[in-house]
């Protein structure tokens, strides 16, 4: 894997390597000392040219679990002021001696450009660009529901996929990387897919996805919804006449404590709730939703760091091999030596 | 009276694709033609194999001058355009200081005729500053050096329904013509690529088909109820070439244009998010292309035009959403009409003509350009070797912009030479010299 910058183009082999993978780096949390050695010695720049302190954060922890150093280097210029030009930057980071490129960028498309230029030679991996993709957090879900449809299903989550588990994915759609790296590997997992929303919150061409399209959320959880994950709302959404207000739209679109009770109602016991975060308690989840035993927002975040700890050691270890031959780490839970990171 | 330009004896080149005939040039003009004639005192050009068609005209080409100079010059742009087998190209008017006033014309077209590769013809802003809120003094660009006829504030819509209606009214006067960038501007804020499925799994702001279509058909409805003519650039949609196509029937005075890249490319194109492949409006479907290239076939799109949009390649190296807008065409165009036209079987050598040259001409009231190629007419000729295939390379063009979304790949059709009234500017597929009427000397480094 030389780059992630897409969960479209990934394939079934791959995303199973990496959950895999994170699974064995998890195990790494779980302990006193709660790092590898692995990518001693190399570099790792998480370059920003948008905030966003949770992301950073949950890769330079990533990084630096794997002994990795990791520079900060949060790019000035946004959709409106020019600022530093990704090129300059690139070349920049690339003298440096950067092995892997974490880029957090406002424009669609700007990893790809990364990767597919001269200007740096580095791993790239998209930690969300625009309204495209954000590959790691669709790694981090997929990890999430994996333990809990296995744990359901009474097996180990290694090797695993999602075959028959329903998932609806509820809000704006249109706007949303979160939505569609998930659609596309969710789908490549073999889950059942449902985006529910307000018909001017999906985009034109969505009834090519691979997935269903509901603009009735009661109906969608009376069909039945293992795993129900809430897409942050911009408050912005509202001015450019997207929906009437935020009352309606919480009311129609939104997780709340009624819909809640549907599920218990419903007997849909093993139900979780998902939420990237940041949460907007109150429109897009309920208070209740988001604290309830069903909740998995904080195990999401812990996950993050495991499902970052292995895209950066898969890139990083060089190790190119198809996957499904040999385990990525020698055995699971052991401290693999710094030769297998050069 | 011109100076001298030589005598030229075309031996046996395919008029319009047709029967082999020898074309004598004289004094700027075609002398004779016919089989057999005598070559005595003229310099001879073997053109066996060759297709002799009028001079391009190109209604649609942004030569960035005056403002804009290290995108590209009156000079790089008209030397593209020579080899482009161009003789006439439309500089639109979005230059800075925009073409809104007389001088602003005049110096465009003073620039043209100091170059001395094509005849260059201003178009003149419809609105001041491209503003889209008062008129530009049309009448007075009308009547300067420069003879606008074409007005456009091309790059942008005039959207505003009466400020339309009144321009298309006004340049009544002076038989004008109102070319309308088709574009619904709040349809269209912060539109980054076509609308459709490919946007939807990329993440860029769409840019839908509808924003150009209901400009057009707004437009043919004013321009019916006003009794002018109107000219709708660069048509890229399916749903354009069918309220063309209804407008026409009804007797309505409209013309339309489609680039050489909206007959070729495709959003699919976009997936790359590489920025050479951004323009307005954007690369379409599949499904607008086959459109596109039916419409030119049967008339209902009148002309190609190449919006030649080069810019600077900072403009291009970054992200999609920072990138510019535009492609060069000037030095694509032939080839890419003879690949989706010709060589698809939907039009002749004779078709090309029509809508690279007599159509264009007409259109921008030229009296001198896109007319037959016979005795008596102004030698504006230009040679292709439709055998020829090249690879497109940005670098090796004449054209300072690097933005051609053609290149690396094969094309057919090669310009061996073009006659400006009279005058080689190309020779042997090379930059020959300037017109000898250009007030600079010939062969400038
Ligand atoms: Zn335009």
């Amino acid at each position: 894997m030389k780059h992630l910058l897409s969960t479209q183009d990934l394939s079934r082999a791959n995303a199973i390597r990496i959950l895999d993978t994170a699974e064995e780096m998890s195990a790494v949390g779980d302990r006193e000392v709660k790092k590898l050695p692995a990518l001693r010695g190399r570099t790792v720049v998480n370059l920003f040219f948008e905030d966003s302190t949770r992301t950073r954060i949950s890769f330079e922890a990533a990084a630096k679990r794997l002994s990795a150093d990791v520079i900060n280097f949060a790019a000035k210029g946004s959709s409106v002021s020019k600022g530093e030009s990704l090129k300059d930057t690139a070349q920049t980071l690339s003298a440096m001696g950067a092995d892997a490129v974490v880029i957090r960028h406002w424009a669609s498309g700007a990893p790809h450009r990364l990767a597919a230029t001269d200007w740096i030679d580095a791993g790239v991996i998209n930690a969300g660009d625009g309204t495209h993709e954000h590959p790691t957090q669709a790694l981090l879900d997929a990890f999430t529901m994996r333990r809990h449809w296995a744990k359901l299903a009474g097996t180990e989550s290694e090797g695993a996929n999602l075959k028959g588990m329903r998932v609806a994915i509820a809000g704006d759609v249109l706007h949303s990387r979160v939505a569609r790296s998930n659609v596309w590997l969710l789908r490549t997992l073999g889950a059942e897919v449902t985006l529910v929303a307000p018909p001017t919150l999906l985009p034109v061409g969505v009834e090519k996805w691979p997935c269903a399209v509901s603009y009735n959320l009661d109906d969608t959880l009376a069909q039945g919804v293992d795993a129900m994950m809430m897409l942050r709302v911009q408050g912005e959404r509202m001015n450019a006449s997207y929906f009437p207000s935020t009352r309606e739209y919480s009311r129609r679109w939104g997780f709340d404590d009624n819909r809640l009770r549907t599920l218990d109602r419903l007997g849909m016991k093993d139900t979780i709730i998902m939420h990237p975060g940041p949460m907007n308690r109150g429109l897009e989840i309920s208070a209740a939703a988001a604290d309830s035993p069903r909740s998995t927002v904080l195990a999401q975040v812990r996950n993050g760091v495991s499902v970052r700890m292995a895209a950066l050691y898969l890139l990083l270890s060089g190790d190119t091999r198809e996957p499904a031959t040999t385990p990525v780490l020698a055995t699971a839970g052991t401290t693999p030596s710094t030769k297998e990171a050069n | 009276m011109a100076p001298s330009t030589g005598t030229y004896l075309i031996r046996g080149a395919a008029v319009l694709g047709g029967e082999p005939a020898d074309l004598l040039i004289r004094d700027g003009i075609i002398a004779e033609r016919g089989a057999g004639l005598s070559d005595d005192g003229a310099t001879v050009i073997d053109a066996a194999g060759l297709v002799a068609l009028p001079g391009m005209v190109d209604v649609h080409t942004h030569l960035r001058e005056p403002g804009r100079e290290d995108a590209e010059t009156v000079e790089t742009g008209t030397r593209a355009a020579a080899l482009g087998g161009y003789t006439a190209v439309h500089a639109m008017a979005n230059s800075t200081p925009v073409a809104d006033t007389a001088g602003v014309v005049e110096q465009v077209y003073s620039l043209g005729k100091a170059a001395g590769w094509v005849d260059v013809r201003p178009v003149g802003a419809v609105t001041v500053g491209l503003a889209g809120e008062q008129l530009a003094e049309l009448g007075a660009m009308a009547d300067s050096r420069a003879r606008v006829r074409m007005f456009s504030d091309d790059g942008i819509c005039v959207h505003d329904p009466v400020l339309m209606r009144r321009a298309l009214e006004y340049v009544k006067a002076f038989d004008g013509v109102v070319a309308q960038h088709a574009q619904e501007p709040r349809l269209t804020a912060g539109a980054q690529m076509n609308e459709g499925e490919v946007s939807a799994v990329l993440g860029l702001a769409g840019w839908p088909a509808v924003a150009e279509e209901s400009i057009i058909a707004r437009d043919v409805l004013l321009a019916q109820h006003v009794g002018s003519r109107l000219h709708v650039c660069h048509v890229s949609t399916a749903g354009s070439v069918e309220i063309i196509r209804w407008a026409k029937q009804r007797g309505i005075n409209v013309t339309a244009e489609v680039t050489p890249h909206h007959l070729l490319l495709t959003d699919e194109l976009v997936r790359s998010y590489d920025p050479v492949y951004k323009v307005n409006p954007p690369l379409r479907t599949d499904a607008d292309v086959q459109a596109l290239r039916a419409g030119l076939a049967d008339g209902t799109i009148d002309v190609v035009g190449t919006d030649h949009a080069p810019h600077p390649s900072e403009h291009k190296e970054c992200e999609w959403a920072q990138a510019a807008m535009g492609m060069t065409g000037l030095e694509t165009a032939l080839s890419v009409v003879q690949h989706t036209m010709i060589e698809t079987g939907l039009m002749t050598w004779a078709d090309f003509a029509r809508v690279t040259s007599a159509a264009p001409a007409a259109i921008g009231r030229l009296a001198d350009q896109g007319r037959p190629l016979e005795a008596g007419e102004p030698a504006n000729i230009v040679l292709v070797d439709p055998a020829a295939r090249w690879t497109v390379d940005p670098f090796r063009m004449a054209t300072m912009g690097r933005n051609s979304p053609f290149k690396g790949r094969e094309l057919p059709g090669k310009v061996v030479a073009t006659f400006y009234l009279g005058h080689p500017t190309v020779l042997d597929g090379e930059l020959n010299t300037p017109h000898p009427s250009a007030a600079q000397p010939a062969g400038a480094a």
